[in-house]
């Protein structure tokens, strides 16, 4: 027998510390070009600066491994480029607004924002006055009523789609698919002109929600859709062979196998909402106060807190937009974490 | 459907219908041709008998008039060359074919001398008494090794008194017991194909069937696992009825009782000759049939 060394695990596909040096001397190098370029020629400014250097470092990235391996190593070195340039062209707006909104939005925020609202003090006081409480439980509720709503709705439509497959599904998936194009300001007047002009009925939550639910129900229902066909057949016929009838197969199957498409499909239609002003102002009506009962009486939201402060004009109000803006992208983010999270917990027993 | 007048035909050419009043022993009816019973008005058996059958996908007539019959304990083998409807037949036989759009069927299946599709059946009842085992492994991905042996019992909503005998009872019978015993709360796709494909055996087992259909189960098996699941299938076969198709002729001739040689001619898939296993090796009637186990089929 051969005695047996001790081996250490190594990972030879990996770039050798080499290939990153060199490959940061390019990105290093191809900046300073660009800098160069900008500072000796007409071109001046940010974005010159970027666009100059994603070229250099394209190319001499695409070169280089063009020389060591060849022309289609050379594609592949400009494809990946093509690659990094997409992500990074959509991360910079992302952390820019992420930046903005979390440099600015804190400004406004003192001990007692989360706990008064603005029924006392108007827009224009100063910034150790009045707060958001209203708008957060306001939006609150909106949120939480449109999901009791749309997302039954919106998934129920899609498993008629994928597992019923009923009579009318291509007319059901069109309308569907029209349904999510319509304008936001359209599902507030509908609601505004079928459930409260003239017929006694006042502003409140509750009507708010009913005309975001017209703006989600759509998203949840394609999303779902889209998520379910992925579950392979197979499976299906697995439960059905097994003796199970379709609603079981369907519950204790399908949407297991699809669950974290099927979060997704609820964040994204809690995404469409979560903003939405125009849809809010026919319906809701928007309040300054306090209301807790989303079925009676005007009720503030975030998105009509960030738009009153917007229209006031004062720098102070203009503060507390920035404050409103940032809470709503603080409670969408915990949002999604929060679903991401539930999804995530099964299997780690 | 569209295939009404199809299916009033060959209703009209079956021979007779399936009044439960004549008997006979089993070892009649394990020895006797099925498709020559049938026609002979041989009293019914007591496993699973196909009469007639034929299938449909859309227009496409898939198999026409094939009549088995599979007695209790037995394992029947269904060759045939690919594209011959071996699957389409065995899944007419638990009620899976009517799932495909379009699919029509005509003739009868009786399982215990009933018909499978009379009206007012409960197909879940059925599927429960004949499971299957299908070509590819399809465990649930979103439950646990041992989730998914139990998984017919939440399905079907069936009660069992202790859970962990009944999984450990599957799993061994499906040859797993030994290998995923310490692993029982890692997801079912955590398994090696093999595994899979027994972990779907047992899955099959936990509903108790009385018969099981498989569908080529170690088309995609290593030679060790193969052998493991033949056999769990010999094992098996002492208390059910087993039907399974296979492309292999070793396999055929290994684990089963009765073999039926399926071909289509351009046409529908007809069964061409049904025999006890070592007669259809041996000396097979037919010459298509001999051409096939010998490989010098097409
Ligand atoms: N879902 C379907 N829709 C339409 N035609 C089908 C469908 N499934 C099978 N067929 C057709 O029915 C015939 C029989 O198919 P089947 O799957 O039963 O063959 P098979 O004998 O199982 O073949 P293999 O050995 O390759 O699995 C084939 O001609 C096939 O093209
Ligand atoms: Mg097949």
């Amino acid at each position: 027998m051969t005695p047996v060394t001790a081996v250490s695990p190594i990972k030879p596909w990996r770039p050798t510390r080499r290939d990153y040096i060199v490959q940061c001397g390019i990105l290093v190098g191809s900046f300073l070009a660009s800098y160069l370029v900008i500072e000796n020629t007409g071109f001046a400014g940010r974005l010159p600066l970027v666009i100059f250097f994603g070229i250099f470092a394209i190319t001499s990235l695409a070169i280089l491994s063009g020389m060591k391996r060849g022309k289609e190593a050379a594609k592949d070195a400009v494809m990946a480029g093509a690659a990094y340039t997409g992500i990074f062209a959509l991360l910079l707006p992302v952390a820019s607004i992420l930046w903005t909104v979390t440099s600015r939005g804190t400004a406004a925020i003192y001990s007692g924002f989360f706990t008064t609202d603005m029924s006392q003090d108007p827009f224009s006081s100063t910034l150790d006055v009045g707060g958001i409480k209203h708008a957060l439980i306001g939006t609150i509720w909106l949120i939480v009523i449109a999901l009791i709503i749309s997302v039954p709705l919106g998934i129920l439509t899609a498993l008629y789609l994928t597992e019923i497959k009923g009579p009318g599904s291509a007319l059901i998936r069109f309308l569907v698919q029209a349904m999510s194009g319509i304008p936001s300001i359209v599902a507030g007047l509908f609601i505004y002109s079928a459930l409260i002009s003239g017929t006694g009925r006042g502003f409140s939550g509750f009507m708010g929600a009913l005309a975001l639910s017209i703006l989600m129900i759509p998203t949840v229902a394609r999303t779902a859709e889209e998520v379910l066909k992925l579950v392979p057949p197979d499976l299906r016929e697995a439960g059905l062979a097994l003796g199970a009838t379709q609603w079981k197969t369907v519950a204790l199957v399908v949407i297991p196998a699809a669950k974290s498409g099927l979060v997704t499909a609820v964040i994204l239609g809690v995404a469409r909402i979560a903003g939405e002003t125009a849809p809010l102002l026919f319906t809701t009506g928007g309040a300054d106060d306090t209301n807790l009962n989303p079925f009676d009486g005007n009720m503030g939201s975030i998105p009509f807190y960030i738009w009153k402060a917007l229209i006031d004009g004062s720098p102070e109000a203009a503060s507390r937009a920035w404050a409103g803006i940032f809470i709503l992208m603080l409670a969408v983010l915990a949002l999604f974490a929060l679903a991401r999270f539930l999804s995530r917990a099964k299997i780690v027993k | 459907m569209s295939n009404t007048e199809k299916e009033d035909g060959s209703m009209n050419s079956t021979a007779t219908p399936a009044t439960g009043t004549r008997t006979t022993s089993l070892g009649n009816v394990a020895t006797a041709s099925a498709a020559a019973r049938a026609r002979s008005e041989q009293p019914v058996g007591s496993g699973l008998e196909a009469r007639n059958v034929h299938a449909w996908f859309g227009k496409y007539h898939a198999i026409s008039d094939m009549s088995l019959d599979f007695p209790t304990g037995t394992v029947t083998a269904l060759i045939g060359p690919s594209g011959c409807g071996k699957s389409t037949f065995l899944r007419t036989l638990n009620r899976m074919h009517e799932f495909i759009p379009g699919a029509a069927m005509a003739g009868e299946v009786l399982l215990h001398g009933k018909d499978i599709y009379a009206p007012g059946t409960d197909v879940t009842k059925i599927r429960l008494k004949i499971g299957m085992v299908f070509q590819k492994p399809n465990p649930f991905p979103s439950m646990t090794i041992g989730e998914n042996v139990l998984a017919g019992i939440k399905l079907a909503q069936l009660k069992v008194t202790n859970k962990n005998d009944l999984m450990e009872e599957c799993l061994e019978r499906a040859g797993l017991w030994n290998e995923v015993k310490d692993r029982l709360n890692q997801p079912g796709g955590s398994l090696s194909g093999g595994q899979q494909q027994r972990l779907c055996i047992a899955r099959s087992l936990a509903v108790r069937p009385e018969v099981l259909l498989m569908d080529e189960p170690c088309s995609a098996l290593d030679p060790g696992s193969t052998l493991k699941i033949e056999e769990t299938i010999s094992e098996l076969a002492k208390t059910m009825t087993i039907i399974i198709v296979t492309h292999n002729m070793q396999q055929a001739a290994r684990v089963s009782d009765y073999t039926a040689f399926l071909l289509s001619d351009g046409g529908p898939g007809q069964i061409v000759e049904f025999a006890p296993t070592r007669e259809i090796f041996t000396r097979p009637k037919d010459k298509r049939t001999e051409n096939y186990v010998t490989g010098r089929f097409g």
